[in-house]
């Protein structure tokens, strides 16, 4: 099989995935084989990819749309794409399981449309990893907005319509309004022969454009700003609000979509168009994106605060969430390689913990329906698996070794003193320095009271009346196994900094 | 064979005349759906002969001498690209739409009146037909006048159901005969001072008067200018463009679901038309645009119209008037389009008459099939329905999505177009509503899609099932095409491109 038809396939197998589910809806047992086979073999395809990409191949596919003659639907596997394609794709495999368990045991309604949404989410996913120029990054990305909604929308009540009102309107918006005019103010940049093209290369688009001065530094930074804010998807501020209202979704489409998906979608296009629109080089050179780490830090601090004085877990790790993404954002901002290395490692990082708290948070509230913090004193000891495996999420997130998320902080601080020695001007080091210390306070103080009450802290009255146990195996099983790859990064990080690194050499 | 082939532009309009003449002769019941069936079939034929002509002959524009009478004394029929793609449009449309109005037809008129009905149909399309392909401009008053007076009946015929179509129909009557009267009286000063009728003739002599009014002695400057203003708001009235909208909501509305959709994407389209062929052919863009710069009063116009036909389709409980107030955006864009005096914002315009009709035509006539089943479209009766009638609730659907711009729907390739258009014009405010306006859409859309696939029906509400097939084929093969417009625009965008090249007088 050609590399070529691999990457199509890699898009082609979710969706017959999702024609399949249908198709086997009144047979449940049926239904989620499927789902399991596609996310396997899904999984298959984009790893088989990884030795040729990570030799230096040129990997492209086309589709033989022409949705605007000129405009090619073309795909490029580079191995920042490819990192991004990886992690969505093998952390499906542990959510299925974990979907299925979750669904069944809350006896869900819809459970067939809740499945058949999943592949589609994960092909737009694949499309925007492997895109080849910013129009095929749009239309991915615009796809994957719509086969989510009705993820969040799930439940039907005026909650869940309310949700999805401020989802579909908050990323719908930024895309339309200010990303789509990025990227057809940049094409017609093109089409005036200012700027060689609208695909992904080294270096980005406008380095000689800037340097003649066909692109003026004002446009420059204007289409820059635009574009960062048309990717709603990567939550900095102000564009966060969909992100906590996604909530109301069941936990694998919080864990799977908020933690994996959906949110890694917005900041792998970040790092993208930092290095491949609009080139680290020429940002650097311009200082048109200095904004960006006082914007991303920011968000950062902010969001970690709004965390500490959230109640209920799901809250909570949201807007965990809306502040951790925002290290892959400083990590771009920053715009040296190790720091551009960072932010990749952090994706890795980030999900992996992530997605293991909120199976965590799911995991309690089927086993014993308990959604606010308040509630989980002493539930340790009825559910050690679960919060045991929330302890290591939590801890990789506040960056603790052994775990990953130390490996993704310790590079990120790399990234920071080599932006100083590269020269750069030393008050954005200082405050991102400032705003990595600070918020991993911040991370310590809404993490580690969670940890403390669900092990040190006698279980309330109430529920000695309501005894249970562990969530079903399944479930159980699905958090274990992300939780271990967490430790498992750790011990081995080759793995996530090898990748890394091969996204330093193609990007700089 | 070759009577026809040599007399195909007479015959697109001749043939509806004389079917339309034996339908009302006839008056058997019955009768008058099979001949208008068969007779928009046959003019649909005619027009896709005329377009593949125009598409594949070297000749950009072919004109038919009527009765052999040579220009400027007789009547000429010019086929040209721009209105060759207006014409297969309206035919098609018509097409459709005939096939849709049997079933819906005979339960909203009365059966004793049908054979007028049938009729005036027929005639209604040869006025449409005829004002696009007609090369003279008192011709064009007379077909107008021909189109205006069918419909006002048409609409009146609506009285069955809601006796409010009585007075949409004379308000539409006294506003429709005021522009009649403009266009007539800026034709008669245009006569004035050039002495012809015809078209191209009246471009050539005005050509001499322009050219005195570099000089010290300009001649006719009033009359001339006078003259094209009458001309433009007399158009603007039949084009329903802001703020000379007022007659269209309540006509929409009111009139019967088959008349609704048939006036939705045909009437105002072909005033798009006329906009284009008085500005662009007859007085020229250097007169309009850059001599007395009325671009900028069409933009505005185009601006208002786009944010206040949406912000009014947001604010309706009808889903039939909110889809007339969506058309007054819509048409806001086609203008803003012509406005733009671009390639790319003139193929915005061509395309947009093009996607629109396909895209408002399938939501009318899905609304249509509401009325026809459930007996009401208020947003209360579309609750639910997406469960008793998926495949009309699917074709709205899709409608809905094309009016908000979503990738792969025709209106995608529309907006790209008009935005590139503006943005390469430099005007990034009209650039930013267009974006705005999809938003808008978004909001309008949105209401009627939460209703239909999370509302509840109400409890003992009477039983309803999917529309009967010959309105559900016509509804989804709109539906479908607009789909297939949006993923493979390869047609339209050549055919418009080369409208576009014809009209600015550039080689593609």
């Amino acid at each position: 099989m050609s590399h070529e038809t691999t990457v199509l396939l890699a898009m082609g197998v979710p969706l017959a995935g999702t024609a399949l589910i249908v198709a086997l809806g009144r047979w449940p047992n049926l239904r989620e084989t499927a789902t399991m086979i596609t996310a396997l073999v899904t999984f298959a395809l984009v790893a088989s990819l990884l030795p040729a990409v990570m030799a230096g191949q040129q990997i492209e596919a086309g589709l033989g749309l022409s949705i605007i003659p000129g405009v090619p639907i073309a795909f490029r596997v580079e191995p920042l794409g490819m990192v991004y394609a990886l992690v969505a794709t093998l952390l499906w495999i542990p959510n299925s399981v974990y979907a299925v368990g979750y669904m069944r045991g809350n006896q869900e309604h819809h459970q067939t449309r809740f499945f058949a949404c999943f592949p589609v989410a994960i092909a737009s996913a694949v499309g925007i990893a492997f895109s080849k120029n910013i129009f095929t990054m749009f239309l991915f990305y615009e796809i994957l907005t719509f086969s989510t909604v009705p993820l969040v929308t799930h439940k039907g009540n005026s909650d869940a319509m309310r949700s999805g009102r401020v989802y579909l309107g908050v990323l719908l918006t930024s895309s339309v309004c200010l990303q789509l005019l990025a990227v057809l103010w940049i094409y017609s940049l093109y089409r005036q022969g200012d700027i060689a093209g609208i695909d992904f290369v080294r270096g980005g688009l406008f380095e000689s454009a800037v340097s003649t001065g066909a692109v003026t530094p004002a446009v420059f930074g204007l289409l820059f700003f635009l574009y960062i804010y048309g990717l709603g998807k990567a939550a900095i501020m102000p564009m966060h609000k969909w992100l906590p209202a996604a909530m109301v979704a069941p936990t694998p489409v919080s864990a799977f979509l908020h933690a994996v998906a959906v949110v890694k979608a917005g900041v792998f296009c970040v790092v993208k168009i930092v290095v491949y629109v609009f080139g680290v080089d020429t940002l650097r050179a311009t200082g048109q994106s200095a904004w960006l780490v006082y914007a991303a830090g920011g968000t950062i601090l902010i969001a970690s605060l709004i965390a500490l004085f959230q109640d209920n877990l799901k809250k909570r790790l949201a807007y965990s969430t809306i502040s951790q993404l925002s290290y892959v954002v400083l990590g771009a901002a920053l715009l040296t390689p190790i720091s551009i290395m960072a932010a990749t490692v952090h994706i890795i990082a980030h999900a992996f913990g992530k997605i293991t708290l909120f199976f965590a948070a799911g995991s309690v509230y089927v086993a014993a329906h308990k959604t606010q913090v308040s509630q989980l004193d002493g539930i340790g000891r009825r559910m050690p698996w679960t919060m045991g495996a929330f302890t290591i999420g939590a801890l990789s997130m506040i960056g603790v070794p052994p775990l990953v998320g130390f490996v993704s902080k310790w590079t990120l601080l790399r990234g920071v003193t080599e932006g100083v020695a590269l020269g750069g001007s030393r008050i954005e080091e200082t405050f991102a320095l400032v705003v990595i210390v600070l918020s991993t306070l911040l991370n310590a103080g809404y993490f580690l009271p969670i940890v403390y009450r669900a092990f040190f802290r006698p279980p309330s009255r109430e529920d000695e009346h309501h005894p249970h146990g562990e969530s079903p195996a399944p479930m159980v099983f699905a958090l274990c196994t992300t939780a271990g790859l967490t430790v498992l990064f750790f011990v081995w990080p080759k793995a996530v900094l090898s990748l890394g690194a091969a996204v330093m050499e193609a990007a700089t | 064979m070759d009577f026809v082939h040599q007399h195909l532009p007479a015959l697109v309009v001749a043939l509806p005349l004389v079917t339309g003449l034996v339908t009302a002769m006839v008056g058997r019941r019955g009768a008058g759906w099979w001949i208008a069936m068969g007779s928009s079939a046959a003019v649909f034929a005619l027009c896709a002969q005329l377009l593949a002509n125009v598409a594949g002959g070297g000749s950009q524009s072919v004109t038919y001498l009527l009765g052999n009478w040579p220009i400027p004394y007789g009547i000429g029929l010019v086929v040209d690209p721009l209105n060759a793609a207006v014409l297969a449009t309206v035919a098609l449309i018509g097409c459709v739409v005939t096939l849709y109005a049997r079933r819906s037809m005979a339960q909203e008129v009365p059966e004793d009146r049908s054979h007028f009905f049938w009729a005036l149909w027929q005639f209604c399309q040869v006025g449409l037909l005829g004002i696009t392909i007609t090369g003279d401009a008192f011709n064009f008053y007379v077909l107008l006048e021909i189109s205006s007076l069918s419909t006002y009946t048409l609409i009146a015929m609506g009285k069955g159901r809601d006796r409010r179509a009585l007075t949409a129909a004379i308000n539409y009557l006294v506003i429709g005969s005021i522009g009649a009267c403009f266009y007539l009286l800026g034709v008669a000063y245009l006569y004035m001072v050039t002495g012809s009728l015809n078209m191209a003739d009246i471009h050539a002599r005005l050509q001499d008067i322009f050219a005195t009014w570099g000089t010290d002695a300009p001649v006719y400057r009033k009359t001339v200018i006078a003259g094209f203003a009458f001309i433009m708001v007399g158009l603007s009235l039949k084009l329903a463009l802001f703020p000379l909208h007022l007659w269209l909501p309540n006509a929409y509305t009111y009139a019967p679901a088959a008349v609704t959709a048939l006036l939705a994407s045909t009437a105002t389209k072909v005033g798009a038309y006329g906009f284009i062929r008085v500005i662009y052919t007859v007085v020229g863009p250097d007169f309009a645009w850059r001599y007395l710069h009325s671009d900028y009063i069409l933009m505005i116009c185009a601006m208002m119209a786009i944010l206040g036909g949406s912000l009014m389709a947001i604010r309706q409980v009808n889903v039939k008037k909110l889809l007339a107030y969506s058309s007054i955006g819509q048409i806001g864009y086609i203008a803003l389009g012509i406005a733009s005096d671009n390639v790319y914002g003139l193929q915005a315009a061509i395309i947009h008459i093009f996607n629109h009709a396909l895209t408002k035509g399938a939501m009318f006539m899905a609304v249509g099939c509401v009325l026809y089943r459930v007996g009401g479209v208020r947003l209360e009766h579309l609750r639910g329905l997406g469960r008793k009638m998926p495949l009309t609730m699917a074709a709205f659907t899709i409608g809905g999505l094309g009016l908000i711009g979503v990738p792969m729907t025709a209106g995608f390739v529309s907006k790209w177009y008009l935005v590139g258009g503006t943005l390469e014009r430099g005007w990034m405010g009209a650039a930013g509503v267009v974006l705005v306006g999809s938003v808008l859409a978004l909001v309008y859309t949105w209401r009627c899609i939460e209703s239909i696939y999370f509302g509840k029906r109400e409890e003992g509400a009477p039983e309803v099932r999917e529309a009967p097939l010959s309105m559900l084929v016509p509804t989804l093969l709109l539906a479908v095409a607009s789909l297939y417009f949006g993923m493979d625009s390869r047609l339209t965008s050549d055919i418009s491109a080369q409208a576009a090249h014809f009209l600015l007088g550039v080689r593609p």
